[in-house]
């Protein structure tokens, strides 16, 4: 298709290079620098989508960020919804159609990338306008690092959609010199394409920079498509401009209706006539700019329609020009369907409307005021104040690290702007004890003409007998004055309860055209000052970001840090099958070929029982304690007494909170009489090593004592079953293995050529057991040598689920998953592990508390599947019946849960393990487990089910 | 992300660090002869002060030691943090006394 | 017996690293004896049993004999030898600061480092590392336990001009972060797979 409206010449895209590109099927072309929304309506569409709620014809509005009409959904070069056709760049080959309201997301994985790069300056500034590029030259010029950050595609702001001159010159000429100056600055990072979308503590700005999207296909798939910038500034100055103020009518959503300033940006960036006959609706004077760019350019604009009585000092000039200027008169409603074909224009004075006439036009411009983007300075938590003359909120204070410039700042000339722009940023470098820039010459800008002052006027009364269900207020909502009168109706006064009752302000745009309307209209029909109904509060992201973006790099094996042993190559060419255990990746089992988990786990639960078996058990938290004190702090923190434990040999302990429930156990070996080194759980490590430091920095910083982590330090490896001290013995000839000169509890030092070897007799299967701790440099190596040494009887590898059911027949408690947080060690059955010579430990106190007396407390205990079949969900509930076999009326009382549950080679049935009220007591009863719909009975025994009385742990 | 100051590392991410409650909550001397009832206050009651709190931090990711601050609970605002052994009373005693759990 | 061999962390990871171009390269450092000496009161004595002084300002490091020492608290650092093995580090560490009151503690193969060399190394370290690695900040002599990605790391700055770095890493952690520092450096990388 052709492009009848582009202009002959002029606005900043490449006419030498012509892009296609697809919309609702169509083909059409554009060139670089066009956005998908200047492309399109240089082909002469205004209408981009239908209304979410409404179905009502939607179009292009604004040029930028804040329009609410033109939404689209892209389906190449990568689906995406719900972009603004407006602040999408068009490269060749870009395929996408209007979205009425919602969009669709990617069926298929993004394979784009996405990162996050933090970045430390002095002075951030936020935005390339006239007052932004000041403030950053000011600040590059005094050596500070500076960044600056824009969200568009060249900087220059407002000056790219008009026709300002500095120094007798373009002013795009000073823009091009400054950033030619900014990038010979070596400490100055200057992004375009970049968003600050969330400005939070501290100098910290959130920024997102698009890198590839305006390449379409030709991205190159090694750089990261989106970045989030973390940028962390000693100061900020914002100099984000001002958002155009629509005013509300009836059926201002029409297509062809589109703020004024739009219209020139499209005009002069875009080289784009937005219409062929316009009329223009202002309440100020910057429309006059507008009408008459339109006017020179051809457009045949049809009237000004000034809502001032006594109109603008500008009316001569566009008599001048022939364009006509109807003074104290408003545009009450438009006609047409699919765009607007008329605007209905009225006389309007002391706030009524007179009778009106229809003047035809394909283009509406309105221009209701300007609205600071105060954005970033109000999520820094900045107060705003209502400005009566310019009916906008300004920034009501000054931040610490956070200053406002420019048109943001409520500043609305060019000349005023810059000299602007320079005060913040010698203000702000003056606070950081840099030293401003003695040369920082301002470009001098033409005088401007005094303008009227401007009037605020939110609404157009609603003669069109639509009762205002048809003057929108947020396009995006299809919300209305209607829908606002509705909400004070039924006596909401606050504003944030009206933005909630009417959606406004809560569509993608976040308000940005909506929400000062909304306040002030509010005002108006509670009749109250706006200041008091002031406006809702603004949050992060100013412009939606992707969740890819906000990922970044942490997804897929990124997503969370994989940890493994130093034998994790050998596990996978052994073909375990892992589980995550926390962040460590742990072999599950190593199945045969043909075997699924429960034969494999059998086999390697019978090995160990009846042969050999060898795990990898290096995940287990390692913390060193050494220093005179040391056994006192263990006293103070394990239940049971560690200071009277001999240096050779080994305890178990646990660890209690103050209010006396497991938080930990382990063994301990002492090293010597002032070392020692603890084995907490796999996913306890980092947390115990944290609660001892904590009790002695802040609680007993006089014990002379020190806790490091040694969990990387030592590959520990339990060789298990009634054959490993054949394996030991064999592969260790120079240390006895004899039950009596290595006893059970015991560890003994060693080497294999030369690498120091320790072993320890530590049992967590019940079995005759030893424990191998290497360095593990040498992990792999002393792993296979205990395999090549166990070959003879049959040495079997095997993974937690093994473990698990080792140590569950044997009732030792994994905790973290037979206990809660709940749970004491007496309710473990563990009684024996807490010492009663102790005057006291943490968690002692707690244990004499009512609560822990409750001879009902949940305690843990065996469960027997009376059917030798059903292996009980871990998590399940239990409940027990009537002595009539009936199950009690509901709500059915619950005793209890399934903690831990196996299939058992050794008991040749299915087990479990659960906290059951009043466990102990019921050994012998059945209770019942429901098990997919059907109550599975099973009897309560104790915890230990293998080998009570610990006959096997010496071989 | 807040940045909070380390005593020793100096100003970090707040992700660095881990949060302890509430400062100046002592173990009891001799826990077994405080009453059940003091004995929950020492586990379970903290105070929830709007304004300025003294609490205990831990640059986990990094010394890795315990400091003393006092922050505004309205405004997220460090207005000190303290070393433990720093020879200088601790101005991080929050303005009133803290309930006596014997009273 | 055949001498035991030992396996770095990282082994598979070689190829990788050694492909990238000398912008943004990393190699692995080889196994060294490290130990965590912990001492509450440094002075002239603690040099003088240590043979050298331990840095005493936060964020630092200093060279340490044929290694470095490296702070990591206000009584705690982390010192390294290319001469001993780690045996020998503990055991001489341990008696030099037994007698006033320290301890020390093999920490060999609780950590691995990295070294990373180049002109952009910097703004690879910067995608995930929040703190402030400005020469003007983190010149030579700095060091840092903080974040980078996910995985808490020992940094030390070895030049003035943000080009050269040592990254210790916990080693179940090193492939990990090798895998985060090759998909950060991937930009900078001119022959890229995908």
């Amino acid at each position: 298709m052709t492009s009848p409206f582009r202009t002959a010449e002029g606005g900043r895209i490449d006419r030498g290079t012509t892009l296609e590109f697809t919309f609702d099927g169509q083909t059409h072309t554009g060139h670089p620098g066009d956005t998908l929304a200047s492309a399109l309506l240089a082909s002469g569409r205004h209408q981009v989508a239908t209304s979410v709620k409404l179905g009502r014809p939607r179009g292009i509005a604004a040029a930028w960020a804040e329009d609410p009409g033109g939404l689209v959904q892209i389906e190449e070069p990568f689906p995406e919804p719900m972009l603004l056709a407006t602040t999408v760049e068009l490269h060749d080959g870009l395929v996408a159609h209007g979205l009425p309201g919602q969009g669709r997301l990617a069926e298929i994985s993004d394979s784009a990338r996405y990162d996050a790069v933090h970045h430390h300056v002095d002075v951030l500034v936020v935005g390339a306008g006239p007052a932004g590029l000041t403030a950053a030259l000011t600040a590059a010029r005094s050596g500070a690092r500076v960044a600056l950050v824009d969200e568009q595609s060249e900087a220059g702001g407002s000056l790219l959609g008009g026709t300002d001159r500095l120094d007798d010159a373009p002013a795009l000429e000073w823009v091009a010199a400054a950033v030619a100056e900014l990038a010979g600055h070596p400490e100055v990072l200057h992004l375009q394409r970049t968003t600050a979308f969330g400005s939070y503590d501290d100098g910290f700005v959130l920024a997102l920079e698009r890198r590839t999207d305006h390449l379409g296909t030709a991205a190159p798939r090694h750089v990261s498509r989106q970045r989030v910038w973390r940028l962390r500034a000693r100061s900020v100055v914002v100099a984000t401009g001002a958002h155009e103020r629509p005013v509300v009518f009836a059926d201002n959503d029409r297509p062809g209706t589109m703020l004024a300033g739009a219209a020139r940006t499209f005009l002069h960036r875009y080289g784009v006539l937005p219409g062929r006959q316009a009329v223009v609706f202002t309440t100020n004077d910057s429309a006059y700019d507008a009408a008459l760019d339109l006017h020179r350019a051809g457009v045949a604009v049809e009237a000004v329609v000034d809502a001032r009585p006594a109109g603008s000092p500008r009316r001569e000039e566009c008599e001048r020009a022939g364009i006509r200027v109807l003074s104290g008169a408003v545009v009450t409603a438009t006609q047409g369907v699919e765009r607007v074909t008329h605007a209905l224009v009225a006389p309007f004075v002391d706030g009524q409307v007179g009778a009106g006439s229809a003047i035809a036009c394909d283009l509406l411009l309105v221009s209701g005021g300007w609205n600071p983007a105060v954005h970033l300075f109000s999520q820094a938590r900045g107060r705003l104040r209502y400005d009566e003359a310019l009916g906008a909120f300004l920034p009501a204070e000054e931040l610490d690290r956070l200053s406002v410039t420019g048109a943001a700042a409520g500043v609305l000339d060019l000349a005023g702007c810059l000299a602007d722009g320079q005060r913040v940023a010698r203000a702000a470098l003056t606070a950081l004890a840099v030293a401003p820039p003695g040369e920082d010459r301002l470009p001098t800008a033409p005088e401007p003409v005094v303008p009227a002052a401007p009037l605020v006027l939110w609404r157009v009364p609603d003669t069109s007998g639509a009762d205002g269900n048809t003057s929108f207020v947020d396009l995006q909502r299809d919300a209305t004055v209607a829908d606002i009168a509705r909400a004070v109706g039924a006596g909401l006064r606050s504003i944030e309860h009206i933005k909630r009752y009417t959606t406004i302000g809560t569509a993608h745009d976040q308000g940005k055209t909506s929400g000062v309307l909304a306040s002030g209209i509010t005002a108006e029909l509670l009749g109250v000052p706006v200041q008091a109904t002031g406006t809702t509060t603004f949050r992060p992201p100013y412009t939606p970001v992707a969740f890819a973006a906000l990922a970044g790099r942490d997804r897929g094996r990124l997503f969370d840090p994989e940890r493994v042993t130093s034998l994790h190559d050998w596990h996978v060419a052994a073909g375990a099958v892992f589980e995550d255990v926390g962040q460590w990746k742990r072999p599950r089992h190593y199945p045969r070929p043909g075997e699924d988990m429960e034969t494999a786990v059998l086999r390697e639960c019978a090995a160990a029982r009846t042969g050999v078996g060898i795990l990898d058990g290096s995940t287990l938290g390692k913390i060193d304690v050494q220093g005179p004190d040391a056994a006192v702090l263990l006293d103070r923190l394990y239940t049971n007494m560690m200071s009277s434990l001999k240096v050779g040999s080994v305890r178990y302990g646990v660890m209690c909170g103050v209010d006396g429930m497991v938080i930990d156990d382990g063994t301990v070996l002492r090293l010597a009489e002032d070392r020692f080194l603890l084995l907490t759980t796999t996913g306890g490590a980092a947390k115990v090593l944290d609660w001892m430091e904590e009790w002695a920095q802040t609680e007993w910083p006089d014990l002379r004592v020190h806790c490091t982590s040694v969990t990387e330090q030592w590959n520990t490896f339990p060789v298990v079953g009634p054959r490993s001290r054949d394996v030991i013995g064999a592969l260790f000839p120079q240390v006895d293995v004899a039950n009596e000169a290595f006893p059970f509890m015991t560890w003994r030092d060693t080497a294999l050529d030369g690498v120091p070897v320790r072993l320890a007799r530590i049992s967590f299967s019940g079995e005759l057991a030893f424990e191998v701790y290497v360095n593990p440099w040498y992990g792999v190596a002393v792993w296979e040598r205990l395999l090549e040494a166990g070959r003879p009887y049959g040495i079997t590898p095997y993974g937690t689920e093994t473990m698990h059911v080792l140590r569950a027949e044997k009732g030792y408690p994994i905790i973290g998953q037979d206990t809660d947080g709940t749970v004491t060690p007496h309710d473990l059955g563990m009684a024996w592990a807490v010492s009663k010579k102790k005057p006291d430990f943490v968690g002692k106190r707690s244990f004499a508390r009512q609560a822990n007396q409750d001879p009902l407390r949940k305690q843990l205990v065996g469960l027997l599947p009376v059917d030798r079949r059903t292996v009980l969900p871990e998590g399940s509930q239990i409940v027990e019946l009537h002595p009539d076999g009936q199950l009690p009326p509901p709500p059915v009382p619950m005793l209890g849960h399934v903690t831990s549950s196996y299939r058992s080679a050794e008991l040749a049935r299915p087990f479990a393990l659960a906290l059951v009220k009043g466990g102990r007591s019921r050994i012998g009863d059945t209770v019942h487990v429901p098990v997919n719909g059907t109550l599975v009975p099973a009897e309560v025994t104790g915890s230990v089910l293998v080998d009570p009385e610990g006959a096997r742990r010496d071989g | 992300m807040q940045l909070i100051e380390c005593p020793w590392c100096g100003p970090r991410e707040e992700v660095e660090f881990h949060y302890g409650g509430q400062a100046h909550v002592p173990y009891p001397d001799a826990p077994a002869e405080v009453s059940d009832e003091e004995w929950a206050h020492y586990v379970f009651f903290r105070d929830n002060t709007k304004g300025r709190f003294a609490e205990r931090w831990c640059h986990s990711a990094g010394c890795r030691r315990w400091f003393n601050a006092v922050r505004d609970t309205t405004t997220y605002r460090f207005e000190r943090v303290q070393r433990l052994d720093d020879p200088e009373p601790h101005a991080t005693e929050p303005a009133r006394a803290r309930r006596s759990t014997a009273s | 017996m055949a001498e035991l061999l030992g396996t770095h962390p990282l082994e598979a990871w070689s190829t990788a690293l050694e492909r990238l171009p000398d912008t943004v390269g990393i190699t692995v450092e080889p196994f060294v004896a490290m130990a965590v000496v912990r001492l509450g009161a440094v002075g002239a004595a603690a040099s003088e049993a240590l043979g050298a002084d331990l840095p005493t300002m936060p964020n630092t490091w200093a060279q340490h004999g044929t290694g470095r020492a490296v702070w990591l608290g206000p009584d705690e650092w982390l010192l390294s030898s290319t001469t001993e093995t780690p045996e020998e580090l503990e055991g001489r560490i341990r008696a030099a600061v037994l007698p006033l009151g320290g301890s020390a503690t093999d920490v060999s193969a609780q950590r691995i480092g990295l070294r990373l060399t180049g002109a952009r190394l910097r703004d690879v370290l910067a995608k995930g590392c929040s703190i402030d690695l400005h020469p003007r900040v983190f010149g030579r002599g700095s060091s840092a336990q903080t974040l980078l990605g996910q995985a808490g790391v020992v940094l030390l700055a070895l030049s003035g001009a943000g080009d050269d770095f040592v990254v210790l890493v916990r080693s179940s952690f090193a492939g990990y972060l090798a895998d985060w520092l090759l998909d950060a450096a991937l930009e900078f990388t001119p022959t890229h797979d995908s």
